[in-house]
């Protein structure tokens, strides 16, 4: 179905002043305005901006698939110069599929789960080409080979929730390349899954892009993945373009304000939380039915000026010199860009205070029946075990690792929602690892408490905010009096940095960061003195992260709190933590100083997943450490080393140790544990991963 | 599977057990006893003849032993009257003492006499049974593909007109209970007097009086479209509008998951979307409504049959219910627990195989 008298050398995709709607019953919602980009033949292109700034709008826009309420309503989409805009459902249907492609963010709801891999991978060579069912197959094996997926034969005749998420997300890629498409579009395609494999899927696609030539738009918020996949770059603000260039370019001569205060709010290697802290964009994300005049990040922005800012639309202009670079900014000549942020707060570190929390030899094992009627063989998953570590007053402990290495399982254990197998737990002086959270007493829980994910979930929806905090404060038994306690709760918004008002506020009114505030300040009702947060900041968008962040070490500060730091975000926790367990496995594999962790001799395990973790700097080099194949199930774990299976030091251990034996703990300098067989010396030859190029 | 089957067998049973025993206990209430002597001995005995009676019966035993003998895991009573007649309960139908067993019930295959028929239960049920099996493989050949077809076509594009068109459809008629639509059916359809029957009469377009008969005795010796497509359809129509609900309900919420998008955007067409990715999802959960709807369908007999004069097992249940025949009620409420519990078995077996999510790996 390829046209032919399409020319290579021209843009294989040409959006111009693109602008899309939303059609509710109440009014007309601009999602995406005069929009405008183009992708060379074999270019990646990236999409990059914080929820809801119409990135993925755009993304489907290439597919015509907005749905019932959505409408091109200006602008030209042209794929090969024939503009899709005008095209007939039956004529996008033969270049869905065939000629663009696309890969979403939640591998497994975009596959189906009633039907075999194979037969869905084979069905987009039937209906594109006409082939036969059984050549068709044989091509699914092929693809799905090609994504590097072990045991072809197995994979196509299984059903989707049979694999892993990063085998789930290969499918998907190969699901895309059954008809070699001349577009790619990502849509977030690693935002579920885990660094290491992350780092594997993004490995994979760039090798595909280059292997067959296929041009790719690619969408993420995250600008390191950006910059390590894509040749150019486009950032979005509020369903404009705000910058378009060469990824290189713009990463080191960003010409918007917004890309310069996006890259300010991110932790980069060298971002300390005492020297030189993150700076927050002020202000919130304006609405779609709300954007001011003119530009659109004005009220947020530093170099904002009245009168010219606000005066009216703002056009893209083009910034000499560079490759296709342009901002949409009226004043980008005029900013000085080299000079450096106004100097935000700096603080002096803290040195940690009196011991506070003790877990000695903790295991966590759960009994488990397999089977789909029940019955079945009892298996036992090992989700914690040997955790011994102790924690200081005012000291942040980073706990890292990936899903399933134990580090949710350690949190409930902690907070008394699970009891221990075995182990010990001394918070203060008081035991605590048989006493299930009902039966603590309240001055314990309050002591000890927890700042949640998922701040959407974790807030009672038809309760209001000030309620919220004041049933906490009940609950830990703080403040004689109604009033006492709603004079507490309102003290309590000030130091979470929330407007009064918000106490009668509903927490749909609220936007994530607000609600994660919440969350804290519900935290630190009762004065808590070891708060246990569990990714508080991996559900919020990037400049919103920043401010949360902040307010979390300012209460610390404030209050000699104790800070169990869970994630799995390597940038943050090295910006914020001052020690850093890793964890693999349900064992500790890794535990030292931030510095010590950071950087040689690393933990393999940690080694790679240093390597894993784009960073949004080109000065940043990195050697790639890929890792194969999966984590092992919790249920199944290798015999030995639990990472000996994905481990590329193992041939430097003699006698096959690693599989026979679970290492010892060795102490290294300065208190550095590592749970490894490598020898001293050879540790001390490991090369650090990242290194950052001088100026 | 085999293992999984086997402990659902031993449940049924156990459940069976317990739902015989509540229905023994309540036909075995003393007031039922009272007039079931008198309605067997005569309607004038005094207080002391009805125990009596009771007594040289057998129903003056413990509850859980004559529950027993009724199960046929307790030897049935015998006693030797001062005449030196033997009686027993398993002495009837000619046996003598020396001939008939020891045991005689449901385990035996002896289900007891009905005392309104006249005849052994086991023949009354039988009987019935298998009218009513016919019943409801009509209502169901006719209720399931309808239902899903409606339920398919107004999920695929919710809000759309047909889909609005056929909602309303299905409202109405599961907002209509049998007793109202047959009565509807019958005066619209099967009266003489009312409805279009007349009209067709007197344009000649039909042979008899009316289109279709107001009552399906007839069908009892030969199953016709005339006879029995008003039972039918009184039937299905409520049980049509309950299952294109859900599987309408179903099919919208497949039609906006991603994976659904995945197909669309594969460029796969509008009715393959339907056919090969969309059906089987949205068909999970109306099979287990389909399977639920079986036990209903022994209520919803109840009404028809009765409307509709058609001696099934719903008519055969009023009439025992209605004359105080023991026997008979618990041989209904042992049919109905085991159909309800097969049904669900059936159910919960072929929920794994349309669901590859929780089949056994």
């Amino acid at each position: 179905m390829s046209d032919t008298t399409w020319d290579p050398s021209k843009p294989i995709l040409e959006i111009e002043n693109l602008s899309i709607s939303f059609f509710t019953r109440l009014r007309e919602i601009p999602a995406v305005m005069d929009f405008s980009c183009t992708v060379m033949p074999g270019e990646a292109m990236g999409l990059v901006g914080e929820s809801g700034c119409g990135k993925s709008t755009v993304a489907l826009a290439v597919m015509r698939d907005l749905g019932k309420n959505g409408r091109i309503v200006a602008g030209s989409i042209r794929f090969k110069g024939r503009d899709l805009t005008t095209m007939t459902e039956e004529e996008l249907r033969h270049i869905r599929g065939s000629e663009i492609a696309m890969i979403y963010q939640e591998p497994m709801a975009s596959l189906n789960p009633a039907m075999k891999v194979g037969e869905q991978l084979a069905e987009v060579p039937m209906i594109h080409q006409g082939m036969s069912r059984a050549e068709a197959w044989a091509l699914a094996r092929q693809i799905v080979a090609d994504v590097r997926l072990p045991d072809p034969d197995r994979i196509i005749n299984a059903y989707p929730h049979q694999l892993s998420g990063g085998q789930q997300q290969r499918i998907v890629i190969a699901m895309a390349l059954m008809a070699k498409p001349a577009l790619l579009i990502l849509d977030e395609p690693t935002t579920a899954l885990d660094v290491t494999v992350e780092a594997g899927i993004v490995d994979l696609v760039k090798d595909l892009g280059t292997k067959y030539g296929t041009s790719m738009l690619f969408i993420s918020h995250n600008l390191g993945l950006v910059l390590d996949v894509c040749d150019r770059l486009c950032v979005m603000y509020s369903g404009e373009a705000v910058e378009t260039g060469d990824v290189r370019q713009v990463f080191d001569k960003m010409r918007h304000p917004y890309t310069q205060a996006l890259f300010r709010s991110i932790p980069l290697p060298g971002a300390d939380k005492n020297s030189s802290p993150l700076i927050a964009i002020p202000g919130n994300f304006p609405l779609p039915h709300e954007r001011p005049k003119g530009c659109n990040f004005g009220p947020r922005c530093d170099y904002f000026q009245d009168g010219r800012c606000n005066a009216g639309d703002v056009p893209m202009s083009v910034v000499p010199g560079d490759d296709r670079h342009a901002s949409r900014c009226v004043k980008w000549a005029e900013i000085d860009w080299a000079a450096p942020p106004k100097a935000g707060k700096t603080t002096t570190k803290l040195e940690p205070g009196r011991l506070v929390l003790k877990m000695d030899d903790l295991k966590k094992y759960y009994a488990v029946s397999t089977g789909a009627f029940g019955g079945g063989l009892k298996k036992v998953v090992k989700a914690n075990e040997t955790l011994s570590f102790e924690a200081r007053e005012n000291e942040t402990l980073a706990i890292v690792g990936e899903s399933g290495c134990g580090k949710s399982t350690f949190a409930k254990v902690l907070m008394g929602l699970e009891t221990a197998t075995s182990g010990q737990i001394m918070l203060f002086d008081e035991n605590v690892q048989n006493t299930p959270i009902q039966s603590r007493h309240p001055g314990t829980v309050s002591k000890l408490q927890m700042v949640f994910q998922n701040p959407f979930d974790t807030l009672n929806p038809s309760m209001n905010v000030g309620r919220q905090i004041i049933r906490a404060l009940e609950i830990f038994q703080k403040g004689s009096s109604d009033a006492d306690r709603s004079e507490m709760m309102l003290k309590l918004l000030d130091m979470v940095k929330l407007p009064r008002a918000f106490a009668e506020r509903m927490p749909r009114q609220l936007s994530g960061g607000q609600k994660q505030r919440v969350g804290i300040a519900r935290a630190f009702a009762g004065g808590a003195k070891v708060v246990v947060a569990d990714e508080p900041v991996s559900a919020l968008d990037v400049s919103v992260q920043a401010a949360v962040t902040d307010l979390l070490m300012d209460i610390q500060r404030e209050n000699r709190t104790t800070l169990l730091f869970i994630s799995h975000d390597l940038s943050i926790v090295r910006y914020l933590s001052d020690r850093v367990m890793v964890m693999y496995l349900g064992h500790v594999v890794e535990l030292g100083s931030t510095d010590q962790v950071f950087s040689p001799p690393y933990h393999p395990y940690t080694e790679a997943l240093l390597s894993a973790v784009p960073i949004a700097d080109t000065r940043v080099k990195k050697r790639r450490i890929v890792l194969e194949g999966d984590i092992p199930s919790a249920m199944n774990p290798p015999p030995g080393c639990p990472f000996q299976t994905r481990c590329r030091w193992k041939s430097q251990v003699p006698g096959g140790l690693c599989e026979k034996e679970v290492p010892p703990v060795q102490v290294l300098a300065g208190g550095h544990q590592i749970k490894c067989h490598l020898s001293a010396d050879v540790l001390a030859k490991m090369e650090p991963v990242i290194t950052i190029a001088a100026e | 599977m085999l293992l999984f089957t086997l402990r659902r067998l031993g449940v049924m049973l156990l459940t069976a057990l317990a739902l015989t025993f509540v229905v023994f206990f309540m036909t075995n209430l003393a007031p039922n006893l009272e007039k079931l002597a008198k309605s067997e001995a005569s309607v004038r005995m005094s207080d002391e003849d009805v125990t009596l009676w009771l007594d040289r019966n057998g129903f003056t035993r413990p509850l859980l032993v004559r529950y027993g003998e009724w199960l046929g895991a307790v030897p049935g009573w015998t006693r030797t009257a001062e005449d030196g007649v033997i009686t027993g309960r398993c002495i009837r139908n000619g046996l003598t003492a020396e001939t008939a067993p020891r045991y005689c019930g449901v385990l035996q295959g002896d289900w007891g006499q009905s005392t309104v028929f006249k005849q052994p239960v086991t023949e009354i049920l039988s009987r019935s049974l298998g009218a009513t099996g016919w019943l409801m493989f009509w209502v169901m050949a006719l209720m399931v593909p309808t239902s899903l077809i409606l339920g398919v076509l107004s999920g695929m594009r919710e809000g759309s007109r047909t889909d609005r068109v056929l909602s309303s459809f299905a409202i109405a008629s599961t907002a209509t209970p049998e007793y109202v639509s047959g009565v509807i059916l019958i005066v619209l359809l099967g009266s003489a007097t009312a409805g279009i029957s007349p009209v067709l009469a007197s344009w000649g377009w039909i042979e008899g009086k009316t289109l279709f008969q107001g009552t399906a005795t007839s069908a009892m010796d030969k199953i016709t479209f005339w006879n029995f497509a008003l039972p039918v359809l009184t039937i299905a129509l409520y049980g049509i509008g309950y299952i294109a609900r859900m599987t309408r309900a179903s099919m919208t919420e497949v039609m906006t998951q991603q994976y659904i998008r995945t197909a669309r955007l594969k460029g796969v067409s509008f009715g393959q979307v339907i056919m090969r990715h969309a059906l089987r999802n949205a068909l999970i959960a109306p099979f287990t409504v389909i399977m639920l709807q079986f036990p209903w369908l022994l209520n919803g007999v109840v009404i028809v049959e009765t409307l509709f004069n058609y001696k099934g097992f719903g008519w055969t249940l009023v009439q025992a219910a209605g004359n105080n025949d023991i026997q008979l009620l618990l041989g209904c409420s042992v049919v109905a627990v085991f159909v309800v519990l097969i049904t669900q078995l059936i159910s919960d077996i072929g929920y794994v195989f349309l669901n590859p999510r929780i089949r056994l790996s």
